[in-house]
């Protein structure tokens, strides 16, 4: 469905080029979910807006977005625009800033569905009833007259997530979508996301910082370091055995609920590096406690592991996986 | 250093907050931002408090200290009553307890060096001596982990998130204080700065003697670090008890409901789809009785009749339930 193949996206700053997407190759197919996993400033939501051909005007995109046979870099501005919003859609972390606060819902709803689906005003409104009550919006016939500040985030999630639907899109990117909502919240939206989409047969990419979220709800997750995928692998693989020590270290510095109180942190020391001063060697070797004089002279390519799917991108990946006790 | 650390005395509590009640106008209509909140810390105990947004945590945080006045109600720290106490004699004694807050750069003044910021408690407290002055300050940087020589004379901007919360930490720490109240502290940071955050708080926790109320969102962070949670909802408080026995076995469905619904970060752990009912209602509004029984699959007649009180259900363990888990 998506193949992303050696993406870079360089943005001029007065600093210098940032680096903030670096060659980055993915896929996702029909019906599957890639969460694409890092902290911030790793260039996760750079990488989606360079798929959504979304970036900077200033910045500087090279490599091939190919999505449903066709490059999405060569596009005409009109033809992605129709792409967008009919089979790409987004969600974002902040449903404020998709919805348009001076609209009432229903408008942003049904010009959704006139301007793509080319339906009538009586077929619109129904069919978005219909979309607010699929996403769990209670009383929806009601909601279409109300304007997103009147609603709750968690509401405003959803009608951002209607709206993103409402054209039967092909490829779902979700960034961040739940980072700014409540735990119970939370829950609800991730049910519903996996819901529509395995209902839909849709291609899904989960952005999050939260290993916690993409493991019960991916099949395939990326993990990206200082604009780089770092380690990359099927989800079930991934968490039995890690290779890369940044992804180690990521999964033991969540505090988990199963641990004892006051049980010291195993932190990752530092800071992700400077991304307008790349390092030579791997960017993760100053906070990594496995790197050698190698690692900081050289950068790892992202190499297959003992199965193809399994990709790393590390001189010393970690042998026997230590798991959450690490 | 963190196994120092030694569990709650038995003394009597350093912080009493007795029957508080925050009330506030919106409008022509009132908001039941707390009410009726009665809480223990004991010296040298941390107690986690936990919540959705708007469960009325942070408004509790602030008015102990008498950011907000309390509507009615007592806040008894150190055996005196905070709440009866004006001027002079309040700031003097706010020395005593120190607030974090979850936004470590918006707290900071852009426009102040590093070492003004950390020393304006200093100033405020009138310790007039420029070299003591230097001299505390240094100290309480090097104590977060931050090298006094480097930082001083640099602006917030200049710092990452992380950095700028153990700046926070330090001018919070700096006037020696007894109390610290944290309002979500790690809340805004990455994982591994979560984790190094986390860790700090611990350990100036065991150096500086202190006792702590640290409010957040995630079960999982206040279960690091609180030898007692209480658990908020809407106002009132669900159920109070040591950690280990409240996420080990939940009286109120509430707390059930929160731990549920925390992504586990291990693919076997499917989420488990269960009926996660809706969102909290207004605190303009709180319905009648328990004030969760609109969200609870175990309400009846007598849940919406009745307001539930707090009462032991296991040592150390009290809930507010009619019908509870245990």
């Amino acid at each position: 469905m998506l193949s992303v193949e050696n993406v870079a996206v360089e943005l001029p700053t007065p600093r210098g080029n940032l680096r903030a997407v670096d060659h980055v190759n993915l896929t996702v197919g029909a019906g599957r979910t890639l969460g694409v996993v890092g902290e911030s400033g790793c260039g996760k939501t750079m990488l989606s807006r360079a798929i959504l051909q979304l970036l900077p005007k200033k910045a500087k995109l090279s490599g091939r977005v190919m999505f449903d046979g066709q490059d999405l870099l060569q596009l005409s501005p009109e033809k992605l625009r129709k792409l967008r919003g009919r089979s790409l859609a987004v969600v974002f972390q902040d449903p404020m800033t998709s919805l348009n606060p001076v609209l009432t819902i229903g408008t942003q709803l049904i010009e959704t569905l006139q301007e793509h689906l080319e339906l009538d005003q009586a077929t619109a409104t129904k069919r978005s009833v219909e979309l607010l009550a699929a996403v769990g919006i209670p009383a929806p016939e009601q909601r279409l007259t109300q304007y997103p500040h009147q609603l709750s985030g968690g509401m405003r999630q959803r009608v951002a997530i209607a709206i993103a639907l409402s054209c039967e899109p092909k490829l779902l990117i979700a960034d961040e979508p739940t980072t700014a909502l409540d735990v119970t919240i939370q829950a609800q939206i991730l049910d519903l996301l996996a819901r529509e989409q395995r209902r839909r047969h849709m291609a899904m990419i989960l952005i999050t910082h939260d290993l916690g979220v993409v493991a019960g709800r991916t099949d395939e997750v990326a993990v990206m370091y200082a604009g780089r995928v770092v380690e990359r692998a099927p989800t079930p693989a991934l968490f039995k055995k890690m290779r890369m020590p940044y992804t180690e270290a990521l999964l033991a510095a969540l505090p988990r609920i199963d641990a004892a109180p006051h049980t010291p942190l195993p932190a990752i020391s530092g800071r992700p590096p400077d991304p307008t001063r790349p390092l030579k060697g791997c960017s993760f070797s100053p906070r990594c406690r496995y790197a050698v004089a190698r690692c900081h002279a050289e950068k790892p390519d992202l190499a297959e592991a003992e199965t193809p799917a399994h990709q790393y991108a590390c001189f010393h990946p970690i042998e026997n996986h230590a798991g959450a006790a690490a | 250093m963190m196994q120092q650390y030694q569990p709650a005395t038995s003394h009597a509590p350093l912080l009493e907050v007795d029957n508080l009640v925050v009330e506030y106008p919106v409008g022509a209509r009132t908001v039941h931002a707390v009410s009726g909140v009665s809480l223990q810390i004991a010296r040298g105990e941390t107690l986690g408090l936990v919540g959705e947004s708007g469960c009325g945590k942070s408004t509790l945080g602030r008015a102990v200290l008498q950011l907000r006045r309390p509507t009615s109600g007592k806040v008894l720290f150190d055996g005196q009553d905070l709440t009866a106490m004006q001027g002079d004699t309040l700031r003097l004694m706010r020395r005593r307890v120190q607030l974090i807050f979850q936004d470590p750069i918006a707290s900071l003044n852009p426009r102040r060096r590093i070492g003004d910021i950390v020393a304006e408690p200093l100033m405020i407290a009138g310790v007039k001596d420029p070299a003591k002055r230097k001299q505390l300050v240094d100290e309480v940087l090097a104590a977060v982990g931050l090298d006094p020589a480097l930082v001083v004379g640099r602006l917030p901007h200049e710092f990452s998130g992380g950095q700028c919360q153990r700046i926070c930490i330090a001018r919070a720490l700096v006037l020696n204080p007894e109390f610290i109240i944290c309002d979500e502290p790690v809340s805004a940071l990455d994982v591994s700065i979560r984790a190094q955050i986390l860790n700090l708080l611990e350990e100036m926790k065991s150096r500086f003697g202190l006792t702590l109320l640290f409010i957040a969102h995630d079960l999982a962070v206040v279960k690091a670090v609180s030898d007692r949670v209480a658990v908020m909802y809407l106002g009132r408080l669900c159920e109070v008890g040591p950690s280990e026995q409240l996420f080990a076995k939940p009286a109120h469905p509430y707390t059930a409901l929160l731990i549920e619904a925390i992504p586990v970060p291990d693919p076997d752990v499917r989420p488990t789809e269960t009926v996660r009912v809706g969102e909290p209602p207004s605190p303009i509004a709180p319905p009648s009785g328990c004030r969760f029984r609109t969200r609870c699959p175990r309400a009846d007649a007598r849940c919406s009749a009745e307001m539930p009180e707090l009462r032991v259900v296991a040592p150390g363990q009290l809930v507010a339930c009619h019908h509870p888990l245990i």
